[in-house]
């Protein structure tokens, strides 16, 4: 039996590592982003719980670069996930969490290759990039002030 | 047209039905679990005793998976026995049906030692949610319980009672709980914040009796330890262990060490045989060899690669190895691979510990290489770490940056990186 497979493109955060000045600003944003009040000063100085960023960035002297979920096409969270929160959304491949199945077991945690997902400030669950769903571009791409960080279409 | 069998429908079957159908939409799939509902997160059996979770919650597939994935449910019906040489599998002793392919992820039976009243009404395992029914059913009624067993499941189940409100004695054998994933240190830690929260700790002990209650013989009213002190309780969980489900291929061809032996292909040495999960011993890639890995998160890849192979896509399975997360009692752990070595003067151990933060790492090394790590209290980078075991990649260099605040994929040789980490 024949398989059609439709083609896709699917929306990727690029590190241009030679353009990173390693100035953080990718993980205020993110912050800022996934805050409730989506204030900086809010964010940072009064919600609880407090807003985390699903961002790193990662120096060591004279290179830096800003790391998050690379939406490992191999999936080692998704199939570490002992509860079922961790999925593949198999139309934009990207992996996707719900923190309503999430329990914090931190397995996803222990099997991802670039330290990119971690437990929020609560300790019951993960948080991880999720790419900015409700904006065009992710907040870490719109505000990197030397154009490091690239929000591609990429065809798979 | 191909017709899979498998029996099982926990995380390894279930990983066999999507690699599957990733592959063959089409197949004839039949799935055949004792359990009437298998789609359940097995590890979440804590949460529901806790009740921090319901049946529905603690589903690890929804309702509709096996309706989506054209999958044939026998729930609630027990696979009695195979023959292989006409690839037939006979259904509760009754009717047979064939194979092309079959998986056996029959998982593990709990352990419950020979012990005078283990058979006493509330004497309950930890790994079926039968078990934790059971244990809901009586729970209200019940004001202590002894756990035996200081291992995950054991730890898993006194915090889940904690919770509930019951007195908890937690009994190990040995001088330190969880101590075939935790050394000393990081046991010590876990230890405390047990009794922080209410568990009495018993270690260098085990149960030698359970005893019944005194107008109720047949219910559970105590135990006896081995030192002869009497520990009454209303409940008793027999947390010891799982051992290999292997009851299926009792007397045939399928090679049975300590479990179903399978190669990198998950076959086991009959053709068309698979196995995987807790009944089978598969691939370790820090030993190079076969071993026992009763770990969800393996099961579950081994189902895929199972599947894939079963479905004619050639999928070889990188390994498992020792690998466990541990947050109970919100203490966040994360320890892989080798962290008690007997020989340790073999080995460079990197630690760091900040107690006044509760942070604790500790990092193996043996020839230049990552053979084990714990990471307590601080989680994020656990993962590049757990790379870097599996890749069996020589630290040698950047060694003395292991442990640094600034570690990272950045600080890794450039050729490494480009190598192993494809930053996008």
């Amino acid at each position: 039996m024949p398989t059609f497979v439709e083609e896709k493109t699917m929306k990727r955060v690029t590190v241009k590592q030679e353009a990173c000045i390693g100035c953080g600003l990718c993980q205020v944003y993110c912050t800022i982003e996934h805050s409730k009040t989506k204030d900086p000063i809010k964010a940072y100085l009064q919600e609880q719980p407090k807003p985390v960023s699903r961002v790193r960035v990662e120096t060591s002297k004279p290179n830096s670069i800003s790391i998050r979920c690379q939406q490992c096409k191999d999936t080692p969270c998704v199939n570490a996930c002992l509860t079922g929160a961790m999925t593949l959304d198999k139309e934009t491949g990207l992996v996707t969490h719900d923190p309503e199945k999430c329990i914090g077991c931190w397995t996803c945690v222990m099997v991802c290759p670039y330290g990119a997902v971690k437990p929020d400030s609560t300790g019951k669950i993960i948080a991880k990039c999720d790419l900015c769903p409700d904006r065009e571009v992710p907040a870490c791409v719109e505000n990197c002030p030397n154009e490091a960080l690239v929000c591609e279409e990429v065809d798979e | 047209m191909t017709k899979y069998v498998i029996i099982g429908g926990s995380a390894g079957g279930i990983g066999a039905v999507e690699a599957i159908r990733e592959v063959d939409p089409a197949g004839e799939l039949v799935v055949i679990s004792d359990e009437k509902v298998p789609q359940y997160s097995r590890p979440m059996i804590s949460e529901y005793v806790s009740r921090e979770a319901t049946l529905d919650t603690m589903k690890y597939r929804a309702d509709q998976f096996w309706k989506d994935n054209n999958v044939q449910a026998l729930t609630g019906h027990v696979a009695t026995k195979i023959d292989f040489a006409k690839k037939m599998v006979e259904l509760d002793g009754k009717q047979t049906i064939s194979y092309d392919k079959l998986l056996i992820a029959t998982g593990g039976k709990p352990f419950v030692p020979r012990m005078e009243g283990s058979d006493k009404s509330g004497v309950f395992t930890f790994t079926e949610l039968s078990s934790a029914e059971g244990i809901e059913a009586k729970v209200e009624q019940s004001k202590s319980a002894v756990v035996i067993g200081g291992g995950l499941i054991g730890v898993s189940a006194a915090e889940a009672l904690v919770k509930r409100g019951i007195k908890v004695t937690l009994v190990e054998l040995k001088d330190k709980i969880l101590n075939l994933i935790l050394d000393e240190t990081a046991s010590d830690i876990a230890e405390k914040v047990l009794t922080d929260d209410g568990v009495t700790v018993i270690t260098g002990q085990s149960v030698q009796k359970i005893l019944g209650k005194q107008d109720k013989p047949d219910t559970v009213g105590g135990v006896v330890m081995t030192d002869g002190t009497q520990i009454s309780c209303d409940l008793v969980v027999v947390a010891i262990g799982v051992i290999p489900r292997t009851d299926l291929v009792k007397d045939s061809a399928v090679k049975v060490n300590r479990g179903i032996v399978v190669d990198r292909h998950m076959q086991t040495s009959v053709a068309d045989v698979y196995a995987c999960g807790d009944v089978a011993e598969a691939h370790d890639f820090l030993i190079n060899g076969n071993r026992l890995l009763p770990l969800w998160p393996l099961a579950h890849l081994g189902g895929r690669v199972a599947g894939y192979n079963m479905a004619g896509k050639q999928t070889e399975y990188e390994g498992g190895t020792v690998m466990s997360s541990l947050k109970y009692f919100d203490l966040p752990v994360i320890t892989v691979g080798t962290v008690n070595p007997q020989n340790i003067s073999d080995y460079e151990v990197l630690v760091e510990y900040k107690p006044e933060k509760t942070v604790y790492k500790k990092i193996l090394l043996k020839d230049g290489k990552i053979e084990g790590f714990i990471f307590l209290g601080d989680l994020e980078k656990a993962g590049i770490f757990f790379r870097l075991l599996k890749n069996s990649v020589d630290v040698t260099e950047i060694k003395d940056m292991l442990l640094s605040e600034d570690f990272g994929i950045v600080a890794l040789p450039e050729q490494l990186r480009q190598e192993m980490f494809v930053v996008n």
